[in-house]
């Protein structure tokens, strides 16, 4: 477990590192280019499926993004039909839906973010202080498990549970004395059964990232700070809590940079006629009127898309650039 | 471990005796000559661990209930379940459930069909990954950053839903097999990862001494590298079965047959679009029709608890793997 904990801090630490480039130091004496390339043929074949796969499946997609502006043609494919500039990203902007759609986006995520950014910190920090190392190591095991299936189960545990007529939840609060709920359907039930399911869900597997890096303070500073008469709590706040400081703001900044397009699949699944109104996002919406219409619309969906991934990815440069002059730490 | 254990009892040397004497947080009991002392525990602290111990005592709980529960209900009496009998343990407990599952051809197929699926991406995806991690943990390989580059910007940037399917429509890949392999058979993130790992535990000098032996890259790789990444391999293979089990999305995207249903997108159809229809159950005669319909909600039960087990009995199975990594990655330094 540690291991992939390690290497996910690892892999944070090798994005900084690549994205500036500077730690790499030039060799003096060094074949020419060419020869290097010729000796190197067996590697490029080792690397050569993996690369083919990113080219058609992320830059082939990425290059096709130019259908948003223009009349898609199913004659002509990704490449063809006439260029209409940014008519469809205007009809978007004016349409009825799109008040309602990126208020029900933003707010879904915003809400996501409260709840499980700092649930798996404080999850993370609990578990490291308890003395019970087994009772620590057991309830950690436990955590991760709902981590491994499906949104389509979690959804379904939801629905089943949640039943108005034979849900066990209901049949409790009916002994309870306390009127019949119909969770699923109720609008204003949809945002908090999202968020607290995606906690139930990923909380624990999150905290490991943050175990890992609680296991890498030296317990120097814990007794030093015992000696001098620190309580636990004081010593959360003061040790173990600027030791997983800069991995959070890592993890935050992707977080915001992601916080338009993830997790849209279990909305879709949670979705239904009754919470139209909160739970219609911008990635169902891109579904609905892209695929499931009967007659699809491809690049009207495509510039929705395409809105969705430009604005994540100026969120993620402004917030990045926000933690580095705030926290002097960053994802590059 | 071993170091944070040790770090909970902190003595006292001989030496500071006289100073730690006066600090009032070694009770008078507790100074005895030549037995080190224990710095008491302030109350707040034995306090904080007590309400932690309960609070994720009530975390486990809320997590291991739904799955009990389920349980209990999918073994139940139907109507025991419905009148709300069954809180924790099952009532009348049979089987009734698990058999009906075995005898709807479209769970039983959406299953198989998500084993081939799962199967096809774990082995592609694990290939692809550590060749390619491989390759891309090599120092000496030309134009290393660029191909860093050029997989981290997928990451960041993607072209989206609708030019994603264009392509998989031109591949002519749409409502066959191949779509819910090819599309989920890499992921950038495990082959840095992949990468990472193999910078940390395959040293420089391994290398050198094996090229000094005459051994190819190629060589290198299949004979020393592979082996060396048995746990590696085995963290990749979890994860990739993993994510193609669970996946549902591209499932309702590319495939319009039924027949090529995955598992997921048949739990989707029948738990939350509510589509159970009894009298597709085979070999049942008309008149036991009302009985199955009964059965209904707790053939649901059954089919969550069906579509935990591969993942949930993969994870322990995979975890000593883990294990054996951390134990390889602190040999190494």
């Amino acid at each position: 477990m540690t291991t992939m904990a390690e290497q996910t801090t690892n892999f944070v630490d090798t994005l900084r590192v690549d994205n500036t480039g500077k730690t790499r130091k030039k060799l003096k004496h060094q074949l020419p280019l060419g020869t290097r390339i010729r000796r190197a043929w067996r590697l490029y074949v080792l690397l050569a499926p993996a690369l083919v796969w990113v080219i058609i499946f992320c830059y082939w997609p990425m290059y096709g993004v130019q259908i948003a502006f223009r009349d898609f043609s199913p004659a002509t494919g990704l490449t063809g039909g006439p260029w209409v500039g940014l008519k469809h990203f205007v009809r978007f902007v004016t349409s009825y839906q799109f008040e309602l759609v990126l208020k029900n986006t933003v707010i879904l995520h915003m809400y996501e973010l409260l709840v499980a950014f700092p649930v798996p910190i404080i999850l993370a920090l609990v578990l490291n202080a308890v003395r019970q190392k087994r009772f620590s190591r057991a309830v950690q095991l436990v955590t991760y498990a709902p981590n491994f299936i499906s949104v389509v189960v979690v959804v379904g545990i939801m629905v089943m549970l949640l039943d108005p007529q034979a849900g066990v939840v209901n049949n409790l609060m009916g002994i309870a004395g306390i009127p019949t709920v119909n969770f699923m359907g109720e609008p204003g039930w949809f945002r908090h059964l999202f968020v607290f399911s995606g906690v139930w869900q990923t909380a624990g597997f999150s905290a490991i990232i943050y175990l890992a890096a609680l296991s890498s303070v030296p317990p120097e500073l814990h007794e030093a700070a015992r000696v001098d008469g620190a309580t636990r709590l004081r010593r959360m706040w003061h040790i173990d809590l600027p030791a997983i400081m800069p991995i959070a703001v890592i993890l935050l900044v992707l977080n915001i940079g992601n916080i338009l397009s993830v997790g849209f699949e279990k909305v879709l699944l949670m979705q239904n006629p009754l919470n139209l109104d909160v739970s219609q996002v911008i990635g169902t919406y891109v579904y609905q009127v892209g695929l499931e219409a009967s007659i699809p619309q491809y690049s009207y969906a495509t510039a929705i898309g395409f809105f969705n991934s430009v604005v994540g990815v100026v969120l993620l440069l402004i917030v990045n650039q926000m933690a580095r002059r705030i926290a002097k730490a960053g994802l590059f | 471990m071993r170091t944070q254990n040790r770090s909970e009892v902190i003595t006292t040397q001989p030496a500071d005796r006289e100073a730690a004497v006066d600090t009032a947080t070694v009770p008078r009991s507790v100074r005895r000559r030549g037995t080190p002392r224990r710095i008491s525990e302030p109350r707040s602290d034995r306090l904080l661990n007590v309400v932690s111990v309960v609070v994720l005592s009530a975390i486990a709980v809320s997590i291991v209930y739904p799955f009990v529960f389920i349980a209990s209900a999918s073994l139940s009496d139907p109507g025991a379940v419905n009148s709300g009998e069954v809180v924790l343990w099952p009532i009348g407990v049979n089987l009734d459930a698990y058999q009906a599952i075995l005898n709807y051809p479209e769970i039983v197929r959406g299953f198989l069909n998500s084993l081939l699926y799962s199967g096809a991406v774990m082995v592609l995806g694990t290939a692809i990954v550590i060749a390619g991690g491989y390759a891309l943990s090599r120092s000496d390989l030309p134009g290393r950053n660029f191909f860093m580059v050029v997989f981290v910007i997928t990451m960041l940037f993607s072209g989206g839903m609708i030019p994603l399917y264009l392509v998989a429509q031109s591949l002519g890949i749409l409502n066959t097999a191949w779509a819910m392999i090819l599309p989920s058979c890499m992921s950038v993130w495990q082959l840095i990862v992949t990468r990472t790992y193999f910078q940390v535990t395959v040293p420089k000098e391994l290398l050198e001494c094996s090229q000094l032996d005459g051994a190819t890259d190629f060589s290198f790789f299949f004979r020393v590298v592979v082996p060396l990444a048995k746990p590696l391999i085995a963290v990749n293979c979890l994860l990739f079965a993993v994510a193609s089990w669970n996946a549902y999305f591209n499932a309702l995207i590319y495939l319009t047959d039924p027949n090529l249903y995955p598992l997921p997108l048949v739990m989707r159809n029948l738990l939350i679009e509510n589509t159970y229809d009894p009298s597709k159950l085979t070999n049942i005669d008309p008149s036991q029709l009302a009985q199955a319909q009964q059965l209904a909600a707790k053939l649901k039960y059954a089919l969550i608890i069906i579509a935990c087990i591969p993942p949930l009995v993969a994870y322990p199975f995979v975890q000593k793997h883990f294990v054996k990594g951390m134990m390889l990655g602190s040999l190494k330094g």
